[in-house]
């Protein structure tokens, strides 16, 4: 297996790769204050139809991450080193052009903020038959039409008359509901979704999650779902990524995240998930201690200043980053921690399991 | 006074347009001399005798002008220039000035009329008999009673109030507010016949040919005649009548087929086509002049400081250039209704304080400016010779006679009064700030009293109850000749009795009977040796009462391109002759 | 939107109202309470040597002897009604209706001068107003993108010389280089009407155009580029890219719009500012428009012409910024008229 494949190589020609692999992926702003690393040796794998969960903390780097699998940091000053392969394609190396080309088409993203990132002076729908026509040659007419059954796809009412609306006369959940059916408008083959659900009330987050998976269902897609909420992972992802400081600290199927984690991170979150059963002052409970500065990461492991066991290192945690290595015994469960396994697994049992 | 529009503030553009200079201007290699014996283009030659002379007919003679005419009626004009125009191309009058260069370009010679014309009854009445063969444009005679209307109607300043007085004022029983359009008729000018007109006079006036030649006797069909708006549509006696008149922006004239040559001595008629363009930018109006793009900057108001001194620093261009000698004075008039002025040592004071030099400089300097005045009457005026009443030890002025003069006026120590000038004029200005600093040293103190030049004499500096409310001791003056004799340039200067309590006048300062005697023999006096005579005598006691502080005799710098031909300064229309000009043809 | 014009009209109708009155107040009242009686102004109108008598008959046929009041109304009668004035002469002067006034000097209505001159400034402001626009905006577009480089640092310094340079000195400037040595355009006091030949009409305006965007320009290049960089990191843009847009649809058409909203602010209020600027550019150029009118009626103190031009350019104001704000409504959707 090469390092370096030819850009135009042709889909799957290497049958081992998956759909989309993340390698070692590193964007860095230089700012005034000093180098930001957003995102600092990150590294996944997604194939279709599988839905990837990403959690983390504000500020951990989810949405630029996935922003730079768009590409859409090219235009920034960011610096941007690692490998992205999209269905045989490296994009971190590919011509800004061509990395376009598959936007819309082959990568859709769903962005976090519905209210500011529709264009306030465009009709709804105007904005939707402009992302669709851009990859499919047909008639105004046909466009318009395109665009009005996937408003009502996504749930919104009486679509023929709303896709002549502007933005500000949707509500936030309809716009959000918009963005969506703009993100599906040319069947894209990964869908990002960016905390899609964050400003919709209960009831219409479920019926989004409903629609992403019930897409997905229907094109094959691969799906990065990435959200602060456990509840949301937990219900539609196979694999959840957490990340930390612009790093995944933890990499693993679903049920073992919420039934074996091993990143005491990863344990925080969980201690800070709402729970039915639970009374209502003990609902949230975050992670103590505030975010790393991405300028100045901790030395060691980047959440030792935050973390309960990283005397349990032998000082490790203090001076060398913990690199994100398979969990014993359990295949796809990877996880950056200094802790022996076996005693990240007791630690867990004896002493953060019982509290969940 | 005919009217020379004073060159407006450059402003900063001067300045910086001379680092323009450099890039632009007009290369003036090609060489054109048709080597007929004319003086080569050189300096100021056109001041002295005829550049380019040429006979070639032909081409479009190119005017602008950096304003508009007051009015292109003859009977309503009071510029210059606009004199100069008309009689060059549409208007023809009784009598007009002589084609020819220098001072002889003032003598009157006859137009319309056979000859000049014979005076009676002591000068009162002047008779007039028309050539044969002369035409409007459209072809039907020129009669006597063309011109009496023309000079009839001229009497009405409602309609048409830009004009000069002189016939209302000379003309036996023209009423207030006579008008041909009320019906009035006048008895003092008849026209026995078709041929012959008479002029009946309430005074002797020997000097009755330059009324003869004013643009208002420039004859009017009275069918024709609708009143104000006849200067949109002017009919035509001269040899080219107007085919386009925009309003503000351009004129057009063509050759009139109707005027015969033979009964005109003073006009070659040599360009088939005149243009002017109006209310050019005056800078652009240079840069066009030299570059070839004009012929003729109409006004004469000597080309503007920025393009000055490009032409002064280029030989080339300097060649084409005239310095050229004008019939106006700068000066300051001395005011006796304002202490301690009404005595006589006290106004000498000021002539032998004031920096001569310093008040040229403030005018232009001796090319654009003039020559240091020491009298009013400027040299330009036939029979006029130099003198020099007030003679200083040093052109910057002499402190010593001027404190001699101050203590035997009781002032030893000097005394504080105002000087008045024209706000928009920096010239005027810098020539008070002159003043101000050499009066000062006597002990004079000075306070500058800027107004706005539209309402000077009107409200201001000559209305004398103002000027003496407000101690206006001194007061900034410019006087131009209506035609060169000492009748045309003094009689509205030095006579006291034009002082109006209502304002307007343009003598502001000199009030002496016996001057205004002198005035009543010269006008008096046929004999044209002894009238001249009279006139610098007029001169020397206005001197003698230092009424006022002579300045500047006025020089302008004119442009002349090589395209142009048979050019030549007249001293009867203060600069080039548009009768005589021509274009090049190659 | 019908409504919206309706009641803009009549607010234009009150505006131009009270500019009448304003204007007339200044020239009419104003001198009368700085002490100057009706002879007084009258004798601007007569000729030099005019008798005391005369000066006090102008002043009557010029109406200045009655209380400034009925001045006005007369005035506001002759907008509608036409009036004649009687100054001597065969026949007495007809200003027929409309009549924004009679000139003193010329003794002629005012609106067929202004009728006549002012397709030159309509010419004049509306070519210029497209270069200006055009590359000013084009510039800060450019400048934007390219923040930082040596074309972004380049034109903001030349936009620095645009706004702090007289247009007499540029216009000089251009006229000297470009007319008189490079012989490329020509000289001042070009103007052919439109009607007559588009071609030399454009060729003609060519250096006045420049010489008045220049002006402007500068403003829109600094404005647009700020507007620009704001907007490229909207959210809304990001959206455009993540469809696949290509880069210039992306500038073009969604940040560009934004852009236009407070550049359309700017021009509206530049084109009620522009005759200022026309007035020096119609005489650096010589050209016979409604600037070069001015002058002329202010040096010679011909108030009719003045207010009359004062009117128009207050109607053009007015119908300047109705258009503004329909364009508002045009490119922001959220404004509601
Ligand atoms: N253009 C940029 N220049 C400098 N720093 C940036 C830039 N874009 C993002 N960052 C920084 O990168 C870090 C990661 O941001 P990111 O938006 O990925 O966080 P996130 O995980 O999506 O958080 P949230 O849950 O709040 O959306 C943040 O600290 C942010 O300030
Ligand atoms: S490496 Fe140490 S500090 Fe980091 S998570 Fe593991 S125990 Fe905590
Ligand atoms: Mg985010």
């Amino acid at each position: 297996m090469t390092e370096v494949l030819d850009e135009s190589a042709p889909a799957g020609a290497d049958p081992k790769r998956p759909f989309l692999e993340v390698r070692d992926l590193r964007i860095h702003f230089p700012t005034d204050d000093g180098l930001v690393k957003s995102v600092d040796g990150l590294s996944f794998s997604l194939e279709r139809g599988r839905t990837l969960g990403i959690v983390g903390e504000s500020g951990s780097g989810k949405s630029v991450s996935s922003m730079g699998i768009m590409g859409l940091h090219r235009t920034t000053n960011a610096r941007i080193s690692g490998e992205i392969w999209l269905d045989g394609d490296e994009l971190v190396g590919a011509s800004a052009d061509f990395v376009r080309r598959l936007r819309g088409r082959k990568m859709a993203m769903i962005f976090q903020d519905p209210l500011s990132s529709l264009h306030p002076y465009y009709k709804v729908g105007a904005q939707i038959i402009e992302a669709y026509r851009l990859y499919n040659d047909v008639s105004k007419k046909a466009a318009r039409q395109h665009a009005i059954d996937l408003l009502g796809r996504v749930g919104i009412p009486e679509p023929t008359s709303r896709v002549d609306d502007y933005p500000h006369q949707f509500s936030g959940g309809m716009r959000q509901r918009a963005m969506i059916a703009m993100a599906l408008a040319c069947d894209p083959e990964l869908l990002i979704a960016d905390e899609p659900t964050t400003a919709l009330d209960v009831t219409v987050q479920a019926g989004i999650l409903e629609l992403i998976r019930s897409l997905q269902q229907e094109f094959n897609s691969a799906v990065i779902m990435i959200t602060h909420d456990l509840g949301v992972i937990a219900e539609v992802a196979d694999d959840v990524l957490v990340m930390y400081g612009g790093k995944a600290v933890e990499h693993a199927p679903v049920r073992d995240i919420f039934k074996a984690p091993e990143h005491p991170y990863t344990w925080g979150l969980l201690s800070s998930m709402p729970r039915m059963d639970r009374a209502r002052a003990e609902r949230l409970l975050p992670v103590p201690g505030s975010p790393p500065s991405l300028i100045n990461l901790p030395s060691g492991c980047a959440f030792n200043p935050r973390c309960r066991y990283d005397e349990r290192t032998d000082g490790l945690a203090l001076t060398e980053v913990p690199e994100l290595r398979q969990a014993p015994g359990k295949p796809g469960h990877s996880v950056a921690c200094h802790l022996p396994a076996e005693l990240r697994r007791k630690i867990f049992s004896e002493e953060v399991s019982p509290r969940l | 006074m005919r009217r020379r529009r004073t060159v407006g503030a450059v402003a900063a553009a001067a300045a910086l347009a001379v680092g323009l200079a450099a890039c632009g201007g007009g290369d003036s290699s090609s060489d054109e001399s048709d080597g007929n014996g004319g003086s080569e283009p050189a300096f100021s030659a056109a001041t002295e005798g005829i550049v380019n002379p040429s006979d070639a007919k032909g081409g479009t003679l190119r005017y602008a002008n950096e304003g508009e005419w007051d009015s292109l009626d003859p009977g309503d004009t009071y510029y210059g220039y606009s004199w100069n125009f008309a009689n060059a191309y549409y208007a023809r009058k009784l009598v007009t000035f002589k084609n020819a260069p220098g001072a002889e370009g003032g003598t009157v010679v006859p137009d319309l009329a056979t000859s000049l014309g014979e005076s009676s009854d002591d000068a009162k009445t002047w008779t007039y008999t028309l050539k044969d063969g002369v035409k409007f444009e459209d072809g039907t005679a020129i009669t006597s009673a063309d011109i009496k209307y023309a000079v009839e109607r001229s009497l009405d300043k409602e309609t048409f109030p830009h004009g000069p007085t002189y016939f209302n004022d000379f003309l036996d029983g023209v009423k207030d507010g006579f008008s041909v359009y009320k019906g009035d008729t006048l008895d003092s000018i008849e026209t026995p016949d078709d041929k012959t007109i008479v002029f009946h006079l309430n005074q002797p006036f020997s000097g009755f040919d330059y009324f003869a030649g004013l643009p208002a006797t420039a004859p009017v069909p009275k069918d024709s005649d609708t009143g104000s708006k006849y200067k949109n549509e002017v009919v035509s006696s001269g040899p080219y009548k107007f085919s386009d008149v925009q309003d503000g922006k351009s004129y057009t004239l063509v050759r009139n087929d109707q005027w015969d040559p033979a009964t005109d001595q003073v006009r070659p008629a040599l360009p088939d086509q005149i243009e002017v363009a109006l209310n050019v930018q005056k800078e652009d109006l240079d840069q066009r002049l030299m570059s070839g793009d004009l012929d003729v900057a109409v006004t004469q108001l000597g080309v503007g400081s920025a393009a000055r001194a490009q032409v002064l620093a280029d030989p080339e261009q300097k060649k084409l250039a005239d310095s050229a000698p004008i019939n106006r004075t700068w000066f300051t008039s001395i005011n006796s209704e304002v202490a301690p002025f009404d005595k006589l040592e006290c106004r000498q004071a000021v002539i032998y304080a004031a920096d001569r030099t310093g008040y040229q400089t403030a005018f232009g300097g001796e090319i654009g400016g003039g020559d240091v005045a020491t009298a009013l009457l400027p040299q330009t005026i036939p029979g006029t010779t130099k003198i020099d009443p007030y003679p200083v030890s040093a052109p910057t002025g002499d402190e010593a006679k001027a404190k001699e003069a101050l203590a035997a006026c009781g002032q030893p120590n000097g005394f504080e009064t105002s000087y008045s000038f024209r706000a928009e004029r920096p010239a005027e200005k810098a020539a008070a700030e002159s003043m101000q600093q050499s009066l000062a040293k006597v002990g004079i103190k000075v306070t500058l009293k800027p107004y706005p030049q539209d309402d000077y004499f009107s409200l201001y500096a000559g209305k004398p109850s103002f000027a003496k409310k407000e101690g206006l001791g001194l007061m900034a003056n410019g006087w131009a000749a209506d035609w060169p004799d000492g009748y045309g340039f003094l009689a509205q200067l030095v006579d006291s009795r034009v002082i109006r309590e209502t304002g307007g006048a343009s003598n502001l300062s000199v009030r002496d009977p016996e001057i205004d005697k002198m005035i009543d023999a010269a006008v008096n006096e046929t004999d044209e040796t002894k009238r001249q005579q009279a006139w610098a005598d007029i001169d020397a006691k206005t001197m003698e009462g230092a009424w006022v502080y002579p300045g500047v005799w006025a020089k302008v710098l004119l442009y002349r391109p090589e395209t142009l031909t048979n050019v030549y300064v007249s001293s009867g229309y203060d600069g080039y002759d548009y009768a005589a000009l021509g274009v090049a043809q190659d | 939107m019908t409504t919206f014009i309706a009641r803009r009209m009549v607010a234009a109708v009150v505006i131009l109202f009270l500019v009448s009155l304003i204007t007339f107040a200044i020239f009419f009242l104003v001198p009368r309470l700085a002490g100057a009686s009706a002879d007084d102004l009258a004798s601007r109108y007569v000729g030099k040597s005019a008798s005391a008598e005369q000066v006090h008959q102008r002043a009557e046929q010029l109406g200045f002897t009655d209380p400034v009041l009925t001045q006005y109304a007369d005035f506001v009668k002759g907008v509608f009604a036409g009036r004649e004035y009687d100054l001597g002469g065969p026949e007495p002067l007809d200003c027929p209706a409309p009549c924004l006034g009679f000139s003193f000097i010329d003794q002629d209505p005012v609106l067929p001068d202004l009728i006549d001159r002012l397709p030159v400034t309509l010419s004049l402001a509306a070519g210029a107003a497209v270069v200006w626009v055009l590359v000013g905006v084009g510039v800060g577009v450019l400048s934007a993108l390219r923040r930082g480089t040596v074309f972004d640092r380049a034109a903001m310094a030349v936009a620095l010389a645009g706004v702090s340079l007289p247009v007499f000195f540029t216009g000089l400037l251009a006229l000297s280089v470009f007319s008189y040595t490079l012989d490329i355009f020509p000289p001042g006091g070009s103007f052919t009407p439109i009607t007559e030949n588009p071609f030399d009409w454009a060729y003609s305006l060519v250096l006045p155009w420049v010489t008045l965007a220049f002006l402007y320009a500068a403003g829109y290049a600094r404005l647009t580029r700020a507007g620009m960089l704001e907007t490229m990191n909207e959210d809304y843009i990001r959206t455009a890219r993540a469809k696949g847009l290509a880069e210039r649809t992306v500038v073009l058409k969604h940040a560009l719009r934004s852009t236009l909203t407070p550049v359309l602010t700017i021009f509206g209020l530049d084109l009620g500012l522009l005759i200022g600027g026309a007035i020096l550019t119609e005489s650096t150029f010589s050209l016979p428009g409604l600037g070069t009118y001015t002058v002329q009626a202010i040096s010679s103190n011909d108030l009719p012409k003045v207010l009359g031009v004062t009117m128009l350019a207050a109607t053009f104001v007015v119908i300047a910024n109705l258009v503004v704000d329909i364009l508002y409504a045009v490119i922001d959707p959220r404004v509601r008229l």
